[in-house]
């Protein structure tokens, strides 16, 4: 299910007037995530506080959205693009690549929240596209 | 059986009491046969769907999706028993219908979608939660005549 022109232009369009909340979706999604999943808390047991709103929580949705930015950014090419972050995720944090579809769900459940005008049906089509190969991206290393 | 807290039932009342099947229904359907498109091979008899703005405005769509919604109605009802409740239903999408119980889950996670944006943050973590374990209830209960 590749990217076509009309999703690579969807999403880049989207993520421009999404990601100026970028901060605000990394915290929810994330907080979403451990909350309503919390068998993803498992790869958090290093983490003092794994509550929604919590430092550490909001800390890395920062750093989730990034990384997504980082991959709309090379869009053209995610494996070439994301090459480091999949190393990273095949060698050392070997997130099983089902939660990637779970953050993914998340991540969409709060753009729905957060952009409910914006984020119709072809949007949500383009983005969920997007999540698929972005997660096949960085699991492209794992065996 | 499955545990429902005071707080999950509490959760799973509000948002039904809330829901507006007229609105919900149709743009829960259209959304899923969009964003899964192979999710349109059951809707052969069902006219134009050929792009999402033809999708979005097919009143056979909207109709069978505001049916579908209320189908959920008997699991608010007997939230003891949800297992049970869909039976007869599971039957026919298994015998009759022959819909592969994977689209359950993507009718449901785009059901979760249209309400999270009508809701807004009203939709909350603990929200979602409820309604997501009630929703993989209905799912699972809907799965279990296939053999």
């Amino acid at each position: 299910m590749s990217l076509s022109g009309k999703d690579k232009a969807t999403v880049k369009a989207f993520w421009a007037i999404a990601s100026k909340k970028g901060d605000e979706i990394g915290a929810e999604a994330m907080g979403r995530l451990l909350h309503v999943y919390p068998q993803t808390k498992t790869y958090f047991s290093h983490w003092t506080d794994l509550s929604i709103g919590s430092a550490p929580v909001k800390n890395h949705g920062k750093i989730v959205i990034g990384g997504l930015s980082d991959a709309v950014a090379n869009i053209d090419d995610l494996l070439g693009g994301l090459l480091t972050l999949s190393e990273l995720h095949a060698f050392q944090l070997r997130v099983d690549p089902t939660n990637f579809k779970i953050l993914s769900h998340n991540i969409l459940v709060v753009l729905a929240i957060m952009f409910p005008k914006e984020f119709t049906p072809e949007v949500h089509l383009s983005m969920d596209k997007f999540f698929a190969a972005v997660a096949l991206a960085l699991s492209d290393k794992y065996r | 059986m499955v545990e429902w807290t005071a707080e999950e039932r509490s959760i799973i009342s509000e948002i039904f009491s809330k829901l507006d099947y007229d609105d919900v229904g149709p743009k829960c359907l259209s959304r899923c046969l969009i964003v899964y498109p192979w999710t349109q091979r059951y809707f052969g008899g069902f006219g134009n769907l050929y792009n999402a703005e033809a999708i979005l405005s097919n009143p056979m769509i909207a109709a069978h999706g505001i049916t579908v919604l209320h189908g959920l109605d008997r699991a608010l009802n007997n939230m003891d028993d949800i297992k049970n409740t869909y039976t007869q239903l599971s039957e026919l999408h298994s015998e009759k219908l022959h819909v592969d119980p994977t689209n359950f889950t993507l009718l449901a996670d785009c059901l979760t979608i249209v309400i999270a944006a009508k809701m807004g943050t009203n939709f909350t973590p603990d929200m979602q939660a409820a309604w997501q374990k009630f929703l993989s209830v209905v799912v699972s209960a809907l799965g279990r005549q296939y053999h």
